[in-house]
């Protein structure tokens, strides 16, 4: 199993030196139904220099409690992610940590206006780093096309277009031209080229679009599911494994991540309070409004459809928490504030958020890799909490967490992609592939 | 007169690509070209007009009814796209209507061929930008608010609830996704203008022009008409008072008359 841990690097006041500061923050996200387009007059750059510098501090440190993988990812324009520009943190890491990979999920290929540039940033990132390298690519959220001007209804063109690019200024020999229909440059001959060859491992990072995973399985990329509700995540998982079984291999737990939001603390009930946090402010599902989410074209006409007649399901952004005009009373927003952490015990119930002690934890998260059988996971922690309980979250998942997942792990046969390359188990024309995932495990939820 | 159940839909194919086509009516062809949202339905204005003239009404590429065509990456490639189908039907020189990206369609269409259009209708046409004030943008709002802003009295707009048949079914949603998307591959930016328009149609379109507007319009702020105006030699502007972006709807009667007596 490939073990990586990830957060957002989100910008906030620690609720229990700063109580005033913190809701005055977050009362600003829920009136403006978004993280995405908060104003930035809200951003205070002494906060945002020492939450940078903290994030990157315990990425560090994390390498040594014994996480494989330390997972990045960007977002534009959003206190939800401090980490606008992904690169500039991987650049960082590569030169201070010795062991663990440097897992990009993803880099917004549509939204950076120039492959080629992206092609030499990760260049240097894998050879600094000495071969650690892992990039994604995403399509970038609705936001983030708005945020960077870049075409929504291009979104899934530029995004093939550019990865396909990229990973040819990576492994053929230049100089060459390009003509593409978006992408056109005339000189392409990168000097700096990656250490790992042909190139580095790619993973794709996801929120179950079935489009993305059926083309991750048409190029063999592994599927990292980002926190999804299980039941969805398992039917995509039955859809990549049919898809590879098209493409004449046999999908395995190498070609499959989940991504899951987990606090852990000394005590029970001091573990709940702080992973209850990751609801603040709405979490995921106040993201983005809903016209910025899906902006114009950036949805398939299929998922167009889906979305004209199904209610938006309860963990994907996009559904509104509250339909105010951002003129609430302090009693409304109250009220708000109780709805949004009143589903934690939803989120607690569904193991969409496992906040506890180790021994509470560990068999939560045996049930969750029962049932999607992946061969990486990755812990997610955020929320407003103070740097030393992060801290000692960290610590306790490195002591008694990791190796008892690595054990289940070993259990299961949740190979990873650096044990056994994805798509390299043949299946012949015709025959019907293994499911990867065992939703019969999900019968039975831990009380 | 023809009433909303007589239009009828006809498809055309157009070089390699299918055009879908309302016409309703009868007499000499007017050429209708829609708004960004799509064609928004037969209202009373289309009714009296469509007494004496064809309404000829083509659902662009990618709007919905008719299959998006690849190659159509801009306002001038759809424009030429609409020229070719006015050329192929044999109905050059037509007079035209066109309202807010319609317009815009218009103005390119006749800055390249000024020949193609004997009069020209612009209806708040977006294509320039306004000097005073900014298009709005029709993509980080939802649908719904960019076609409520498009009036400036819903109360007193009797037609306004008629517009898209309320807008509210999905399928209207899936149709409006289809308009917004195809409008983003057309017109994402410049957002809703071409700079050099002005340029092309200066000394180029003689044909009678007339710029209607809404004084109050919020979606295309009429201060871009006196550039129309100007551009265009011989043109004429009308403009409504408290009215918005749908003078054929929110000053329906006044609008019809202008447009008869322009038209006749």
């Amino acid at each position: 199993m490939h073990i990586m841990w990830f957060t957002e690097r989100q910008y906030h006041y620690d609720p229990e030196t700063e109580p005033q500061k913190s809701k005055d923050f977050e009362s600003a996200v829920l009136r403006n139904r978004s993280f995405f387009g908060l104003p930035n007059a809200n951003f205070d750059p002494q906060q945002g220099a020492k939450l940078l510098n903290e994030y990157l501090d315990e990425k560090i440190y994390s390498e040594d409690l014994g996480f494989d993988g330390l997972m990045l990812n960007e977002h534009h324009g959003t206190p939800f992610c401090l980490g606008a520009v992904m690169d500039v943190e991987a650049a960082i890491l590569a030169k201070a940590t010795k062991k663990a990979r440097i897992v990009l999920l993803g880099n917004p290929v549509p939204t950076v206006a120039n492959a080629l540039r992206l092609a030499e940033e990760l260049s240097m990132i894998d050879l600094i780093s000495g071969g650690r390298l892992v990039p994604g690519w995403v399509r970038g959220a609705g936001s983030e096309q708005l945020a960077n001007n870049a075409n929504p209804a291009y979104n899934r063109e530029y995004f093939e277009e550019g990865v396909d690019f990229i990973i040819k200024a990576w492994t053929t020999p230049g100089p060459f031209r390009h003509e593409g229909k978006h992408f056109h440059f005339r000189f392409v001959n990168p000097w700096v080229l990656p250490l790992q060859k042909p190139h580095p491992p790619i993973w794709i990072p996801g929120l179950v679009s079935p489009d993305t995973v059926v083309w991750c399985a048409k190029k063999r990329f592994p599927y990292i599911a980002l926190a999804t509700r299980l039941e969805p995540t398992v039917e995509l998982w039955d859809l990549y494994t049919e898809a590879a079984a098209r493409e004449g291999y046999q999908a395995g737990p190498e070609n499959f991540g989940y991504m899951q939001p987990v606090f852990v603390s000394d005590n029970q009930a001091r573990a709940e309070e702080l992973g209850k946090r990751f609801l603040y402010g709405g979490a995921f599902a106040h993201f983005a409004r809903p016209e910025w989410m899906f902006p114009p074209g950036y949805n398939s006409k299929e998922a167009t459809r889906r979305m004209a007649r199904l209610p938006q399901a309860e963990n994907l952004p996009g559904k509104p928490i509250h339909d105010g005009g951002g003129n609430e009373t302090d009693a409304e927003l109250e009220e708000i504030r109780r709805g949004v952490y009143a589903r934690y015990e939803t989120s607690k119930k569904e193991l969409q958020m496992i906040a506890g002690t180790p021994d509470y934890v560990i068999p939560r998260l045996r049930k969750v890799l029962e049932v999607l059988r992946p061969g990486i996971f990755s812990f997610w922690l955020d929320g407003p909490v103070a740097y030393k309980d992060r801290l000692r979250c960290l610590e306790l998942l490195g002591k008694d967490v990791i190796p008892a997942v690595r054990d289940i792990g070993k259990e299961l046969g949740l190979v990873d992609p650096f044990q056994r390359k994805p798509g390299s188990v043949p299946l012949a024309a015709g025959r019907k592939p293994d499911k990867v995932a065992q939703p019969e495990g999900l019968a039975s939820m831990p009380a | 007169m023809a009433a909303k159940n007589s239009v009828r839909e006809e498809t055309l194919t157009v070089g390699a690509d299918r055009l879908v086509v309302l016409k309703g009516g009868s007499g000499k062809p007017l050429l209708i070209l829609h708004e960004e949202l799509g064609y928004p339905g037969w209202m009373k204005w289309n009714e009296a007009l469509s007494e004496k003239r064809t309404l000829i009404t083509p659902l662009y590429p990618g709007f919905g009814k008719t299959p998006r065509a690849e190659w159509i990456m801009s306002i001038r490639d759809l424009a030429a796209f609409l020229a070719r189908f006015v050329r192929e039907q044999g109905i050059a020189p037509v007079d035209v209507i066109g309202f807010s990206l319609g317009g815009w369609i218009a103005a390119e269409m006749a800055a390249s061929d000024p020949a193609i259009f004997s009069k020209i209708a612009l209806v708040a046409p977006a294509g320039i930008r306004p000097p005073d004030g900014e298009i709005m943008d029709m993509f980080t709002v939802p649908a719904l608010v960019y076609l409520r802003n498009s009036v400036l009295d819903r109360e007193r707009t009797a037609e306004f609830a008629a517009l898209y048949e309320g807008g509210l079914s999905p399928e209207q949603y899936e149709a409006f996704e289809d308009a917004r998307a195809e409008s983003a591959r057309l017109a994402w930016q410049p957002y809703m203008y071409n700079p050099s328009l002005p340029h092309l149609l200066e000394g180029t379109v003689k044909a009678p022009t007339l710029i209607v507007w809404g004084k109050d319009d919020r979606t295309v702020p009429a201060s871009a008409a006196g550039v129309f105006n100007r551009s265009i030699q011989g043109s004429r502007i009308v403009a409504f008072d408290k009215c918005g972006h749908r003078p054929e709807v929110e000053k329906s009667e006044q609008f019809i008359k202008e447009v008869q007596n322009f038209l006749a």
